[in-house]
């Protein structure tokens, strides 16, 4: 018999290898599949806010005749010809597989549509030329083409490429204007507009107690005349501001040489990325990261910021924490410490564990009927008669959307703390009752400081789940687009009967309701990769913490 | 010297916060998880009217106000509070119901003994009414609500829209009376003494000056019946066809398109008479009462051939006795019935449910009316009384067998699982089966489980068997990080990117599935004809670094030549050829994104459950294995499987639950299509979608409202069921492993 180094095929199968490697296939598989799916929402996400070059190239049309697109390049795809044929399409005969490019041509306002599938065998030479002009209007969409000329009051100052320059310096005035304008509206006009409803419902209330006497009655009419006449001079001030703002005028050329007359006042933004340089490209792309995380969202989400539904989501998961953290610790320490340890507390243990694992939408249903419906609508019939029919507390809000993700995480909470006091030696309770603390001393003096980076632990995973969580909160509070932040400058400051908005709500909405989901798109991958990280992050403290304390229990026992 | 009185006072302190500490933790903990509990029992109270029978309270009686002419018609309006009664003498009274006091009172124009009242629907306010002088007028019962001095008063009259001068048919008396207004039409049909039936139809035109409509004699004829006088003529909601009842238990189902043609002919079981008959709320199905006690619900089914044939759908059983009076409800497609022995009882068809049964013990009541809510009865004692009373049967549409059987839907050819919740209209059926979105929720679970627990399972094993320690500390955080990940990005993800990428490269992506394990399996075989010096480059435990470059190949590679498999062998459209030689229909967003995408967010939690069971395998076992000479693959098939199994078995139990509740993916990745079928490359709705879709839009405590709590019921139960197992098993697993 000759040893050989190698086994046969029938051995190697035999003993098992084939079903080895498969297995570490599954590994790579689903480190594959993570991985590919994080970089893939971070690739798709960040890309988005770097200045894309504007191409110009002339494409043949059905009927044969050629015209001039202007725009950004989207994606790509290889299509087969038949499915083309379906479409409606007659690709060359012999060809089999035939590319497209997905083209933003912006003008919607031209062409009716802002993004369209090109055929490459159509296609002509792509350009680049330095003098294509982006503008960001705050409605429309984008705007590409050339400029013309600047005009004041219709007559123009500028042309050529000092246009350019003299667009640049007025573009900084109007949008000076604009956000001053802003400011009027939506804060002292706001502010106004919020105190007539509270002098309404102050009516009402005094009406409904039978106290609306004729005093009151003056009262209440002295101070809306009074907020009326600071109106009307908010009016003059807007109307001055407007007037303004609408002085000066862009005139483009559209791909088709068409010309068109835009006020300063309806573009957010001008650039000409194929002229930009690297750096400026960086200050580009840093400008529009910005924006993303500061400025409020314009034209059905589908640009703009997503500053309210950070806002939104922050202040509903911190809302939460407040709620869930002593509840979540005063059930693990009644369970750990004071319920005697039988069966009807491993009975509650085991629920507790499992109502972690029930469905987030029942969470949602039970907050809908329970908080919303029940709750808040005894407090309207309570407290708030005034406002009937209009509820206050009896409709979604971020009260109750927080409590709801309470109760969802609540388990995480209590399971965590309870670990955290398992992990506690006992000689260490020992040894402080030993010294004549009370139970209340040690737990508080000992216990609970010992086992605060489980709690630490416990709160971030809660945290990190609520702020993912989507479902639940579809029926108790968030909405696409909310008018006002929860917190504003108008008495009491934090309005928890309103509504708000949601990052993972907000992925959901624009990119399955939004009537323009091929723009809207790159923001929802950006707003996924927003809501990656911090989750991603939140999770990683956690594990950290951890490892950590089960190094620092570790060397209590020994 | 430390017994002080200071000391004494700080130790009673002491003892005081301990106790009150004590009291708050435990009132509090309490609270806590009793909150928590309050889940289940919040559901249930919301769920449990559903199933509750209805009940009436009578609320006044009275004598009746003329005790000569016997009454032809009752009604009560809307909020309960007026009554509507018409004699044979043409007298109509409208009476306060709840105190019986006299509201108003007129005499009808035409001076003639009534024969018969006809109702144009369920729930129109118009009647046709027959006289014995072959005449026949339409008369609306108007009913205005005034606020005179802060108080709500309700006022009734009739008015007359087509004119005071009746219509007339005939010359003798109008003895049975069918009545039917369309948008466009009016159609009547009246019986007489000799069989004889006429038809007359009059088209409507609006005056455009005034609004006022009136009527255009169009076209009428006479049929023959069959000789006798009808039990009751009635005319569908689209005039299109006319049921003719006759006593001895036949029906005559006339085609008003073509109304010379003979008449379809349908028979009652032998041996039994029609005694009451009525036609449902939106005048598609016919309710026919009989001598023996049924009532049977009739309505024209379309076969094969698109030809209708009048149908007889269910049987509903009152008692034994005779059925006196049928009045159907007007927002539901239920009805109240009575019988020849004083029974009263409420009905619905869709469900086939007695919601009330009652011996009334005041003789046959042959007159009574619904509310049109469905609150309120108001009927006519054989003693003579007028009786009102409060009726609670709110949820009468609903039973457990509806929710979760097929059920034989208004104009459709056969009993089906529908779920279709809510029209535009009002004459609407409701739907409410939950078995498309079980169907659907048990579909999507199941594809995702069959792309996660392969992957899970083979990936735990190895995990915690085979890996290098130091490559498993970052692989399991990294794969646990997973299940934090947002289910919201999944959902966009599938349903925008992953469910077109699937639609144009389908023959790539189910290569892709055959040709991995291939591929791993033959890179794994090369690998180990490799000489030794490279091999031994990389330590045992790291293979999967090694399978990287060759999975990336194995899936880049066919989903490139997707394009040209497509043209090869499937004609250049996948989804033409899967739709016309295969006959499967294909959406874009189907079980199999759904399956992918799920798949994907149950694979952390079973990889990290199973992981932990094989894991915590006592190592002693598996060292003695191997000193024993077994391979470590026999030791893990032979030792390490069978005693981790439990919890392995346990994960996938809490994979799969976490896959019937998870909402965001399905609803995002799927078409929300309720449908029952199993076909990969449809869509479907889980009950969980389905809740989150509906459940903002219906009306608070109504019937759709609560079937969606008893959705999110069932989710709740089905999951908690599935991890307290999955939790015990788990508890034995780790009680076995540490008495080994």
């Amino acid at each position: 018999m000759i040893a050989s180094k190698q086994k046969s095929v029938l051995q190697w199968v035999r003993d098992g290898s084939p079903w080895v490697w498969l297995n570490a296939g599954a590994v790579t598989i689903s480190m594959l599949m993570v991985l590919g799916l994080l970089i893939y929402i971070m690739g798709k996400g960040m890309v988005h806010f770097w200045p894309h070059d504007i191409v110009d190239f002339e494409y043949r049309q059905d009927d044969g005749a050629v015209v001039r697109m202007i725009g950004e390049v989207h994606d790509h795809e290889e299509v087969t010809a038949a499915r083309l044929r379906d479409l409606g399409e007659t690709p060359p005969a012999g060809v089999d597989v035939v590319g497209r490019h997905l083209i933003k041509t912006g003008n919607r306002d031209v062409a009716g549509l802002d993004f369209t599938w090109v055929l490459d065998y159509r296609m002509g030479e792509w350009h680049t030329p330095h003098d294509l002009v982006l503008l960001e209007r705050r409605e429309w969409g984008n705007f590409y083409g050339r400029v013309i000329a600047i005009t004041e009051d219709g007559h123009k100052i500028a042309e050529g490429e000092a246009a350019w320059s003299e667009l640049q310096a007025r573009l900084q005035r109007s949008g000076e204007l604009f956000s001053r304008i802003r400011d009027i509206e939506r804060g002292d006009i706001g502010a106004i507009n919020y105190e007539l409803e509270r002098l309404r419902l102050k009516q009402k209330r005094l009406e409904i107690d039978g106290e609306l006497d004729d005093a009151a009655k003056q009262l209440l009419d002295a101070e809306r005349s009074s907020l009326d006449a600071q109106y009307q001079i908010l009016i003059v001030q807007l109307e001055s501001l407007y007037a303004q703002l609408n002085r000066d005028s862009v005139v483009m050329q559209t791909a088709s040489g068409e010309e068109r007359s835009i006020a300063l006042g309806r573009i957010v933004m001008a650039a000409r990325p194929n002229a930009l340089s690297l750096p400026e490209k960086l200050v580009f792309y840093a400008k529009k990261l910005w924006e993303f995380v500061s400025d409020e969202p314009r034209e059905a989400n589908t640009e703009g910021g997503i500053f309210p539904a950070i806002f939104g989501t922050v202040a509903m998961v911190f809302l939460m924490t407040l709620l869930v953290t002593p509840l979540g610790v005063i059930a693990a320490v009644y369970l750990r410490e004071y319920a005697s340890q039988g069966f009807v507390t491993r009975l509650v243990r085991i629920s507790v564990n499992n109502l972690a694992g029930v469905p987030s939408i029942v969470y949602g249903v039970f907050g809908l009927g329970f908080f919303v419906y029940f709750l808040g609508g005894s407090i309207d019939e309570l407290f708030y008669p005034e406002s009937a029919p209009a509820p206050m507390f009896g409709s979604p809000g971020l009260l109750w959307a927080s409590l709801t993700l309470a109760l969802l995480t609540l388990p995480v909470v209590i399971v965590a703390t309870e670990e955290g006091l398992t992990r506690i030696p006992k000689a260490l309770r020992e040894g402080s009752l030993a010294l004549g603390a009370t139970k209340a001393e040690t737990l508080w003096r000992v216990v609970l400081p010992m086992s605060s980076p489980a709690i630490m632990t416990g709160i971030i995973l809660a945290i990190a789940r609520a702020a993912g969580e989507v479902a639940p909160l579809m029926l108790v509070g968030v909405v696409k687009l909310a008018p006002t932040l929860p917190l504003d400058a108008n008495y009491p400051f934090m309005h928890l009967e309103r509504k708000f908005m949601h990052m993972g709500f907000h992925i959901y909405d624009v990119g399955f309701q939004s009537p323009n989901v091929e723009a809207a798109r790159p923001l929802v991958y950006a707003t996924s990769f927003l809501l990656v990280l911090v989750i991603g992050l939140l999770n990683l403290a956690a594990i950290y913490i951890r490892n950590r304390l089960r190094e620092n229990t570790k060397a209590l026992e020994h | 010297m430390f017994d002080n009185a200071a000391m004494k006072r700080t130790r009673r302190l002491r003892a005081i916060k301990d106790q009150l500490a004590r009291q708050g933790i435990v009132v509090g903990g309490m609270v806590v998880i009793v909150a928590v509990m309050l889940i289940f029992f919040y559901l249930l109270w919301e769920v449990l009217p559903l199933f509750r029978g209805a009940s009436m309270d009578v609320v006044h009686r009275q004598p009746l106000p003329q005790v000569h002419a016997a009454t032809r018609f009752l009604s009560v309006e809307e909020q309960r509070d007026v009554g509507f009664r018409l004699d044979e003498s043409g007298r109509a009274t409208f009476i306060g119901v709840r105190d019986g006091r006299l509201i108003s009172e007129q005499q009808l124009p035409h001076a003639a003994r009534l024969q018969v009242v006809a109702r144009a629907d369920a729930a129109s306010d118009l009647l046709g009414i027959g006289y014995d002088d072959g005449r026949i007028l339409l008369a609306n019962q108007v009913y205005r609500t005034t606020y005179p001095n802060d108080v709500k008063t309700v006022t009734g009259t009739l008015e007359y829209p087509y004119g005071e001068e009746p219509v007339a048919l005939g010359e003798t008396a109008v003895l049975a009376l069918g009545l039917r207004d369309t948008s466009s039409a009016l159609t009547l049909i009246a019986g007489f003494a000799d069989g004889r039936l006429a038809v007359q139809t009059f088209s409507k035109r609006t005056n455009f000056m005034t609004g006022a409509v009136s009527l255009r004699p169009a076209a009428a004829l006479q049929w023959q019946g069959n000789g006798h006088v009808p039990q009751g003529i009635w005319i569908d909601a689209d005039a299109r066809f006319a049921f003719v009842l006759y006593t001895e238990g036949l029906i005559y189902a006339y085609d008003l398109e073509s109304p010379t043609k003979v008449p379809q002919e349908a028979l009652l079981p032998s041996g039994r008479t029609i005694t009451a008959s009525s036609m449902l709320l939106g005048g598609i199905s016919l309710l026919v009462g009989d001598s023996s006690g049924s009532i049977s619900q009739w309505f024209m089914v379309r076969d094969g051939d698109n030809r209708y044939r009048l149908s007889r759908i269910r049987k509903l059983k009152l008692d034994s006795a005779a059925i006196v009076a049928i009045r159907p409800e007007q927002r539901r497609k239920g009805f109240v019935a009575t019988d020849a022995a004083g029974n009263l009882a409420l009905f619905n068809t869709t469900v086939e449910r007695v919601a009330l049964k009652q011996a009334m013990g005041e003789g046959v009541i042959q007159n009574i009316a619904i509310s049109p809510r469905g609150d309120g009865l108001f009927w006519q004692g054989a003693n003579g009384e007028l009786s009102f009373a409060e009726v609670h049967n709110e949820h009468g549409d609903v039973s457990w067998s509806a929710l979760w059987d097929k059920v034989w839907y208004e104009n459709y050819d056969g009993p089906q699982y529908i779920w279709q919740s809510s029209a535009s209209s009002n004459d609407f059926e409701p739907k409410y089966s939950l078995m498309p979105l079980s169907f659907g929720t048990l579909k999507a679970a199941f594809y995702a489980m069959l792309l996660a627990t392969p992957l899970a399972i083979c990936g735990a094993i190895f995990t915690a068997y085979f890996m290098a320690p130091a490559l498993r500390t970052f692989i399991k955080p990294t794969i646990e990080l997973m299940e934090a990940l947002p289910t919201v990005i999944l959902g966009f993800l599938a349903g925008l990117w992953l469910a077109p990428l699937i639609e144009t490269t389908l023959p790539g992506i189910f290569s892709v599935l055959l040709v991995t394990p291939v591929c791993i399996v033959a890179a794994a075989y090369a690998w180990s004809r490799l000489p030794r010096r490279i091999r031994h480059r990389v330590p045992d435990g790291w293979e999967p670094l090694l399978l990287v470059p060759v999975i990336v190949l194995a899936v880049m590679v066919p989903l490139s030549l997707s394009g040209w498999m497509e043209i090869t062998f499937f004609g250049g459209d996948v989804r033409l050829w899967l739709d016309q030689e295969m006959g499967i229909p294909f959406d874009q967003r189907n079980a199999l994104v759904v399956g992918f995408a799920m798949g994907f967010a149950v694979i952390p939690t079973i990889f990290s459950i199973a992981e932990d069971a094989l894991f915590a395998v006592p190592k002693h076992l598996t060292f003695g294995s191997l000193a024993l000479g077994a391979t470590p693959w026999q030791t893990l098939m032979r030792v390490v499987l069978p005693t981790a199994s439990p919890g392995i078995f346990s994960a996938v139990m809490i994979g799969f639950g976490r896959a019937v509740g998870e909402t965001m993916i399905v609803l995002m990745a799927t078409g929300n299509t309720p449908i029952m079928s199993g076909n990969i490359f449809e869509g479907l709705r889980t009950l969980s979608a389905n809740i989150a879709v509906e459940l903002a839009e219906s009306e608070v405590a109504s019937t759709h409202f609560r079937i969606l709590f008893l959705a999110a019921l069932v989710l709740f139960l089905f999951t908690f069921v599935f991890n307290t197992t999955a939790e015990l098993i788990r508890h034995r697993l780790r009680r076995k492993y540490g008495s080994l």
